[in-house]
Order: structure tokens, then sequence, then C-alpha cells
């Protein structure tokens, strides 16, 4: 009688269930569709699938001129469209030799710490949303709007700007503009002590959080993992820093790194606590470049007449809020790219998910995707 | 209530001439019928009060009427409302691959369970639909029920997302009726009764002539038995920390992610109801149910009713606070939660309680 129940139960079929998880899910950060191998609630395997929001843009900068492409940046990363034109303009910049006025400067660095501010809210809010608290993401989302204000006095616009332009800026700065950013910075300094408050200590978040998806140090440099991701893993490489452009050389502010403090180096909780910390610096580089800011000059001198980038290429990088983000342009001479290739901080950091959070649970897998801080935008470009 | 209504029966000649057991299902549904109302006016309150509350707390305003007219009436007060009416109007949607029998009947079932342990719930001295000797033993049971149905929702919808919340509803609420059930052992144990009228009554009177008799004063060990049927009653309920079973931004929409229209309202009806007996069934057990605050003072059959809607209105608002404060806890961590500590603090508790009752009293 045993021996034929063992038999019974050693002949019970068991197999794993794959799941389909998106394009259409609500905590996915956009169209992205991921395939899990799931034996009961631990995730076996993870394998993305992307393309949903392929909108050719490389391909688009072949046929377009250099001053048509920076819209296109925009529409990249959705989230952080200043640090794309930012990026963008900076490069191609440098393969032209041209040098922007001081003004500019300052107000490209305020606008893109500004943007990294907003950037990061809606990072730490869909994450505390990931993980099921929903008060923290609308605390987030009417701080954000606040930036977002700002930036629509300045440029009109509330999510793609294409203010920084090569050369120059859309618009020089309104009047009563400095005065609005610095309320906006007396204002939001102290919120960061409310996120603190409601999210990052909070106990069920740090269950949630606390060694979750360990990124490792050498897995994450391997996989070419840049940005907060990076960062948390415990590895201390900004190009604020570290490969300074612009003038970010001029200002004081930290770069801080996972340190593990409630649980493993480069665990969730880090990643996400990098970019809480990461709010706090931002808004250190904004007050120094308003207060260093000149008050005279043209923000449309510099910009040239017409962008005819001599033979050549050039690959330069800039830090937006998800990290390393690369443009590489070939110029044969013409107005029009030879050849422009993005090189997606967003994508490599999706890239290590099957790594990371292999062997955890379902719940797990949204965590762990809610701390990468993906844009869909910029992955698929 | 049904045996009202048989009395009043008795004395109509044409209804007194109907079968005994014709006449006992009309009373039976006379006294269902106001219940049923009873359960769907809660819901559109709570809804309603759930908006304007989470609003609150994420510096919105919720639910506001605009313009002339009646578009959502003022401050929203008709937004509830309007969205009932859509429900009801909605399209039933039925996917093509489901078990359509059990998924029509999962909601009925699922209703069924809050509404009927309404029924056994005394609002004040003598507003109570039918008084049981097992009273509380009954709404533990009753109580349980409605797994069934989430059970049935969750396979029949042949999706894998239900499927996932229908398992860990499973999970969830099985485990969490045990620590619920224990809890409330203490309280039996002090009253030696499972009449929920006769539990009440144990709690009137004052300690040390400051404090009302309620047993959450009674003892240390009957005020941590307090915590925990709360905490427990709370994931029993499914709501947010405890919400897995419909994590929406982890399963979509759990269990109910095929369901539409009326049939999806019959899940939020009754997710309302559960939150209404959970919190009732606190106020009766640990905070004197209709008894008053100030004992001796303010206890009429209206008072009674008073003090009872308003504990448990403010037990609602603590589950609504905790709703829109917490993050979402993870399946392992609920189940060690409710294994590891809950249910060895309750069987300590239970051993305490007996303690202080032989040794104290």
């Amino acid at each position: 009688m045993t021996e034929s129940l063992d038999l019974e139960l050693g002949s019970v079929q068991t197999e794993e269930m794959v799941l389909n998880m998106g394009p259409q899910h609500p905590s996915t950060h956009g169209v992205l569709r991921l395939k899990v191998l799931t034996d009961g609630e631990i995730v076996t395997r993870i394998t993305p699938y992307i393309g949903y929001l392929h909108r050719c843009f490389e391909k688009h900068c072949e046929n377009v001129t250099y001053e048509q492409v920076l819209p296109y940046t925009d529409r990249c990363d959705y989230i952080a469209a200043m640090n794309n034109n930012f990026g963008y303009a900076v490069a191609v910049e440098k393969l032209m030799d041209i040098k922007v006025p001081e003004k500019v400067e300052h107000i490209r660095v305020i606008v893109a710490e500004l943007n990294r501010i907003a950037s990061h809210l809606l990072a730490v809010g869909t994450f505390g949303l990931d993980v099921g608290a929903f008060t923290p993401f609308l605390y987030c989302f009417r701080d954000r709007e606040r930036i977002l204000d700002l930036f629509e006095m300045l440029c009109g616009a509330r999510l793609l700007y294409s203010y920084i332009w090569v050369g120059g800026l859309s618009h020089d700065l309104p009047v009563g503009w400095v005065e609005k950013a610095y309320e906006f910075l007396d204002y939001f300094e102290p919120q960061v002590e409310e996120y603190n408050n409601i999210l990052t200590f909070n106990k069920i978040f740090i269950e949630r959080t606390a060694d979750v998806g360990v990124l490792p140090q050498e897995v994450a440099i391997s996989y070419g993992v840049t940005g907060p991701n990076l960062r948390g893993s415990g590895v201390k490489w900004d190009l604020r820093k570290d490969d300074p452009y612009s003038i970010y050389d001029k200002f004081e502010f930290d770069i801080p790194i996972g340190t593990g403090v409630v649980g493993t180096v480069g665990d969730c909780w880090d990643r996400y606590y990098i970019r809480v910390r990461e709010i706090e610096e931002s808004v250190k580089i904004v007050r120094q470049a308003l207060e260093q800011l000149p008050r005279d000059g043209d923000v449309h001198e510099a910009i040239p007449k017409k962008i005819r980038p001599p033979k050549g290429q050039l690959y330069n990088r800039t830090e937006t809020p998800r990290g390393e983000l690369g443009y590489y342009i070939i110029s044969n001479g013409k107005p029009i790219a030879d050849r422009l290739k993005m090189r997606s901080p967003a994508f490599t950091a999706l890239s290590c998910i099957d790594e990371i959070a292999r062997g955890w649970m379902i719940s797990d897998v949204f965590a762990i995707l809610g701390s990468l801080d993906i844009v869909l935008g910029e992955i698929d470009r | 209530m049904v045996d009202y209504f048989l009395n009043l029966f008795a004395d109509v000649s044409w209804l007194a001439a109907m079968p005994a057991g014709a006449q006992f299902l009309l009373a039976a549904l006379l006294a269902g019928l106001p219940l049923f109302l009873f359960v769907a006016v809660n819901a559109i309150i709570a809804v309603y009060a759930e908006r304007k509350v989470s609003a609150f707390m994420q510096d919105r305003l919720g639910p506001m009427g605009q313009g002339v007219g009646l578009h959502a009436g003022k401050w929203g007060l008709l937004q509830t409302v309007a969205d009932a009416l859509k429900l009801i109007l909605k399209q039933d949607i039925i996917p093509a691959l489901a078990d359509r029998k059990l998924f029509i009947l999962a909601p009925f079932i699922i209703f069924i369970a809050p509404f009927v342990a309404i029924a056994a719930m005394p609002f004040n001295q003598h507003i109570l639909v039918a008084d049981f000797n097992i009273g509380v033993f009954f709404l533990l049971a009753v109580g349980s029920v409605g797994v069934i149905g989430i059970i049935l929702a969750g396979y029949s919808s042949n999706n894998k997302w239900s499927l996932y919340g229908a398992m860990r509803s499973a999970a969830q609420i099985i485990s969490y009726e045990i620590p619920a059930a224990l809890s409330i052992l203490t309280v039996i144990m002090l009253t030696g009764s499972l009449q929920m009228q006769e539990i009440i009554k144990a709690q009137s009177g004052t300690i040390w002539g400051i404090l009302p008799n309620w047993f959450i004063f009674n003892n240390p060990f009957t005020l941590l038995a307090f915590f925990l049927f709360f905490i427990a009653g709370v994931a029993e309920t499914n709501r947010t920390p405890f919400d897995l079973p419909e994590a929406e931004s982890e399963l979509v929409a759990g269990f109910h992610t095929e369901y539409s229209g009326m049939r999806w309202a019959f899940f939020f009806l009754s997710e309302y109801a559960n939150v209404f007996i959970v919190s009732g069934i606190t106020a009766i057990v640990f905070l004197g149910g209709w008894q008053s605050p100030i004992p001796g003072y303010m206890d009429g059959p209206f008072w009674g009713l008073v003090w009872f809607f308003s504990k448990v209105v403010f037990l609602i608002l603590v589950m609504m606070w905790f709703r829109w404060t917490f993050p979402r806890l993870r399946t392992d961590q609920l189940m060690r939660m409710c294994w590891k500590f809950f249910l060895p603090a309750s069987l300590v508790n239970i051993l305490g309680v007996g303690l202080w009752d032989l040794l104290v009293n």
C-alpha cells in the first residue's frame, strides 16, 4: 500500500510556469515584457523582451540635420529630457569645437540638476508603488510638479523641453525665475526628510528591499551598469566628478555610494537610497550654480548659424539620472550625421535583471525592476 | 428579527394561512432586505470615505463636484453613487476560456460570507437580526467561507495572475484565522459565553472607577489580544499591508483581474463589508460594543447605536490609515509573521489570561 502511494506521488508531474509580465502590466515602467519562468512563487529565469517602444531614433538621426535631432533626444529618456539634451549638445559642441558662454553653462547645470531631482523623485515614488506604498508616490509627484512648473515657466514645456540647444539655450531665464528656483529649493529641502520618514526607514519597506536583488560590484561592472545602480553597489563612479564636462568641476558635492546600512551593499534598498541622497546633492549643486550665475549675457550668442561639424568621429558621455549616457557621432562634414549611436544607461541596467532577480520571488522582481529605474523610451530608442 | 416577523404574520389572517415554511422564508427575506441595503450603503459610504481620507493623507482633494448641476455632487458626495450606477450598467464580460459556472458562482460566495456575518452582529441592546448562542464562533466560521469564493474566482478565471492571487489568499486567510480565533478565545475564557450580547454585557461597569470595564483594559493579555486580533483581522480583509492577493502593482488585480461590472462590484462590496465586520467584532469583543465609554451615562438604545458605530468608524479609519501608510509585505514574510510571531503570542496569551483569571480575579 505504502509502496504504491510512493509511486503515485513520485510520478506527480510538476512543471515550471511561464508568466508573461507585460507589455500591459502596471509595474513594468513602460512597455516592457518580461518572460518569467516560475517555480511556485520562485523565479527561475527572466528574459526581458524589449522593442515595444522602438521609434528608430538612430535611423532618424541619419536623415535629419543636427538641429532636428534634438527633439528626438527628448523622447528617449522622457523622464530626464534636459539631461539628454545636455549630453547631445555637449557632444556636438565638442565635435565642432564651440565654447559656450559661462551663463549658458550655469543655466544648463541648473536645469539638468533640477531635472535629475525630478527624475529621482519619480524613481523613488514609483519604487514605493512597486512595493505597495501608495502615498510616497503622490508626495513625490507633488514636489516633482513644482519642478515641472519651473520648466514650464522656462520654456513652455513640461516634459519634453528641447531647451538645451547646440551652442546655447532656446530661451533665456524669464524674469523672476531665479527667485522662484530659490523658493522651490527652500521648500523642497525639508521634504526629503518626509520621504525618509514615510518610506526609507519604514520597517516593512526595509524588509522588502534590504538584501533583495543584490548586485555585486564585479557583476555591475561586467554588465556595464552605470549611474545610481553602480554607485549602489559601492563603486564611486560619477562622470560629473570623474570625467567632468561642462562646469561640474566648479561645484562641491558628494558622490553617495551604497554602504549596506540595512542590508548588503548593492541591494534594492541601497540603490533606492542612493537616489534619495543624490536628490540632496543635486539641491546643493543647484544652489551653488544659482549663486554663481552671471546675470548678463546672451544665451544665443554661441549658437552656430549652421551646424556642419568637420569630418571625424567622437564619443561623448555625460551623467544622466540613469547613468552614463553616451553619444557616438560620425560626421563626414555634412549637416546630417553619418551615424549617431546612443549608449543607453537603462539598457545595461535592464540587462542584468536575470542575474540579480533569479531565485527571488515574483514580488521581488517588481522591487528589483523598480530599483533599477529603467525608462523604456531610452532602452528601445 | 425573523421571530419578530413571524409573530407579526400570525396576526394577519391570509399570511397565517400560508404554510410554515413559506412564512419562514418570507420572514427571512424581510429581515435580510435591510441587511442587504446596509451592506450596500456601507460600501458606498466607506468607498467615499476611503477616497477622501486617502486624498487628505496625500495632499489631494479627492472627488470634488464641479460646475453647475449634479456632476459628482457637492464635495463629490455622489461620486460613489455614480460609480455604482456605472458598474450596474457595464457590460458583463466572461472570458471565453473561463470555467463559466464557477466564474459566475464565485462573487456570490464571496458576498454571502460577510452578509450572513452581519446578521449576528448586535448594533445596540435590541437591534440584532439573530442572537445565536454561538455568536462569536458563528462569525469566525462564516468569515472563512469567503476564501472559497476567492479560490474559485482565481481558479475559474483561467488567468495566471488570478491564480497567484487565489493561492496567496488561501494561504493568508487560513493562516491568519488561527491567531484571530485564539485571540478571541481569551475573551471567551473571561466571559464564559459565546453569545455576543453576553460578551458585551460582561463589559459593563468600570475598572477602578475610571476606565470602562472593556476587555481591552481588563488585563495586559487582553490588551495584547486586541492588537493581535485587529492585525490578524486586517490580514483577513486583504488590505494593505496584507493586500497580497490583489496586490495591484504585482498581480495586476489578483483574483479579480478578469471580473468587471457588477460581478466585480460584488468583490468590492464584500471587501468593505469585511472591513466593517472585522471592525465590528473588534469593537464588540474588546471595546465594549454598544457600551458607553463613560459607564452609567448616555446608556440608552439610541446611544448604544451611536457608541457602537463610532467605535466601528474609528477602527475603519485606523485600517484606512494603515492602508495609505504602509508598503506591502511579501508572501513569505507574511507567513513568517503569522506562524512564528502571531500564533505563539496568542497561545501565550491564552495561558496568561488563564493565570490572570485564576490569580487576580
